[in-house]
């Protein structure tokens, strides 16, 4: 785990795992003298996040970044490891003073058709947070405060009075955003916001939540596997692989300078128009089985550079130059 | 907020005219069972107003039938017609309570299982599993005879409709409990359950203001067929002896009293209320597969 904490760090996980019991049921497990299984969904993360920064978590579908966002905001308990928020380890606080701080979190989900109750009206989807934290006094401030949140993510006041349904997806993501802002945050968890979205209001809600960021000094973590929203939106990037940080670094050096090999293959990844016509190098193989990940380094299977320590040896995070990599061969100065 | 008028349920609905017709002849029914007292000739609850006299006259197109009594009289000297009004009234009255309590009951269960899970889930679901095993008739049955036992003696008469809802009511939840629990686990795990789990509302709250009004649209369904099945069940309970005593007799203790007559060519006593029983419960589970039908994405 990198020394580096400094009291400014808003949110910080302290290699935090979740692991999840996968084991068939108890009876199949006797009959077929199967042990148990579990998916190690997030084995041993760090990060930390400053106030007002936006960290990115990139990687490929089942590397484990909507599980950490989950484990950040409270939806599950880490396995081992712990999350703290503005220095509290919200999981063993008590319930009051967990309330406290959990109105200073929120989240905004990634299915803007699941995430908004479709028997409730919008006004009072916009209200609950509000309610829950006993923020507004009576109806008509209550009513005030929902018109205000949904003028401010670009919908009409008037909006609160009809349901989901009415909205379009990029409409149901501005609606929740405007719940997650209605307890006034000071983080928020963004878990893929813009993946079920059209490609031009992709760029409407992450411009919007880059007014929101600048207007209200917000701190961002940001899952996603789109590189350009990632690029677009976020001042610092961790790139996950089967579960571990493999690369964590300033926006721009991890773009312009990758330096772990699973990160240059992401990078290559991205089709630009300089190259168009050309063979591409595609990516090597295939993601392994989170059930039975390869042992030493996850990603050794599938990288050009690994040799006897990357197969025995799991890497841990390291700082390197400008960025941190958790990687053997770059450590080795082999690439 | 859309005039009903306009909605889907409301078009599918006019375009059957099966439905149509059994919404009518249910509506008129159960309309007519609940203004009983004000449009039944007699109140065949009234002992001092019958006559042993006046028994077993057939209704009144056949040789010997009296105006008085438009489809004849049973052996205690009761109209018939108002006999089933009357009778009817319980037998919906029973129906309808027993799909409550069913409804209350399996619903609650199936909430709980589904967004508790674990051996709550497990405990509750292998006593549904249990209950299955058996046919519903029994397990009434078998609450009946256990609550009557308990009863003292003499009250068993007056508490005989309570005994008679509470069994039917449990003989029923079951499916209710396996409907809601499937819905439950599917909502439960959708992100507006997470995000209000996120600021911390109660498990409580989350259950019956998120997910129940998201899994109650097949209960209603379930509900309007099972309410057919309830009324089959008293009707079938009271012509087994253990139902409404005869003082207050339902469709099903009329079609028992009358079965007793049968041979002696006295049909009339058994088979109106019969025909009545019939009708109902044909009507209201057409009814109930129209909704099944209406409500199923897949079927329109």
């Amino acid at each position: 785990m990198p020394s580096t904490r400094s009291s400014a760090d808003f949110v910080t996980a302290e290699a935090v795992a979740r692991h999840f019991d996968v084991s068939k049921p108890w009876l199949a497990r006797a009959i077929e003298q199967s042990p148990r299984v579990f998916l190690k969904a997030v084995d041993g993360v760090s990060f930390s996040v400053a106030k007002g920064e936006t960290l990115a978590l990139v990687g490929e579908s089942g590397c484990g970044k909507s599980t950490v966002a989950r484990l950040v905001v409270g939806l599950y308990r880490p396995t081992s490891g712990r999350v703290l928020f503005d220095g509290l380890e919200l999981a063993v606080l008590p319930a009051a003073e967990r309330a406290r701080s959990r109105r200073r979190m929120q989240m905004i989900f990634q299915d803007p058709y699941a995430s908004l109750n479709p028997r409730w009206r919008v006004r009072d989807i916009v209200a609950e947070p509000l309610r829950a934290f006993g923020l507004a006094n009576g109806r008509a401030e209550m009513a005030e405060r929902v018109g205000a949140l949904l003028t401010q993510v670009g919908l009409a006041a008037a909006d609160g009075e009809k349901y989901p349904h009415e909205f379009s997806g990029g409409q149901r993501q501005r609606i929740s955003i405007a719940r997650a802002l209605s307890s006034n945050p000071e983080f928020l968890v963004c878990d893929e916001p813009t993946s079920a979205l059209d490609v031009s209001v992709q760029a409407q809600i992450l411009n919007l939540m880059r007014e929101l960021q600048e207007e209200l000094g917000l701190t961002y973590l940001f899952i996603s596997h789109n590189l350009a929203a990632v690029r677009h939106i976020s001042d610092r990037v961790g790139v996950m692989y089967l579960g571990r940080i493999v690369e964590i670094a300033g926006s721009e050096t991890l773009f312009s300078r990758p330096r772990h090999p699973y990160t240059q293959m992401l990078l290559d990844a991205i089709p630009d128009l300089a190259m168009s016509g050309r063979e591409r190098e595609p990516m090597g193989g295939e993601v392994p089985n989170p059930l039975d990940p390869p042992t030493g380094c996850h990603f050794h299977p599938r990288c050009p550079f690994a040799n006897a320590r990357c197969r025995a040896e799991a890497p841990a995070l390291r700082q390197c130059g400008a960025t941190e990599t958790a990687c053997h061969a770059v450590e080795e100065g082999r690439i | 907020m859309r005039d009903w008028r306009d909605s889907d349920l409301w078009y599918s609905f006019t375009r059957s005219r099966i439905t149509v017709a059994a919404a009518s002849v249910a509506g008129v029914m159960i309309l007519s069972a609940f203004l009983a007292p004000l449009i039944a000739p007699y109140n065949p609850f009234d002992l001092a107003s019958l006559d042993l006299l006046d028994a077993h006259i057939p209704p009144v197109w056949s040789e010997d039938g009296e105006t008085r009594f438009l489809i004849g009289t049973d052996d205690q000297g009761r109209d018939l017609l108002s006999a089933i009004l009357y009778g009817a009234r319980i037998s919906i009255g029973v129906g309808i309570a027993s799909v409550v309590l069913s409804l209350v009951l399996g619903v609650g269960l199936g909430l709980v299982s589904g967004y508790a899970g674990g051996r709550v889930d497990a405990f509750i679901m292998r006593v549904a599993d249990i209950q299955l095993s058996f046919p519903a008739i029994l397990i009434a049955l078998l609450v009946n005879g256990v609550l009557r036992g308990i009863l003292p003696s003499g009250r068993q008469d007056e508490l005989a409709i309570y005994v008679l809802v509470l069994s039917i009511g449990i003989s029923g939840w079951v499916q209710y409990a396996r409907t809601v629990r499937g819905s439950t686990l599917v909502e439960k795990n959708k992100e507006y359950v997470q995000a209000a789990r996120l600021i911390g509302i109660s498990s409580a709250s989350i259950m019956l203001r998120h997910i129940l009004p998201n899994a109650m649209g097949p209960v209603l369904v379930i509900a309007t067929i099972h309410l057919a099945v309830a009324i089959i069940t008293e009707a079938t309970l009271s012509f087994l002896g253990i139902g409404v005593p005869p003082t207050e007799p339902s469709l099903g203790t009329l079609i028992r009293i009358g079965n007793d007559f049968l041979f002696s060519g006295e049909w009339w006593v058994t088979i109106f209320p019969g025909v009545t029983l019939a009708v109902l419960v044909l009507s209201v589970n057409l009814l109930g597969d129209w909704l099944r039908d209406a409500l199923n994405p897949k079927l329109r």
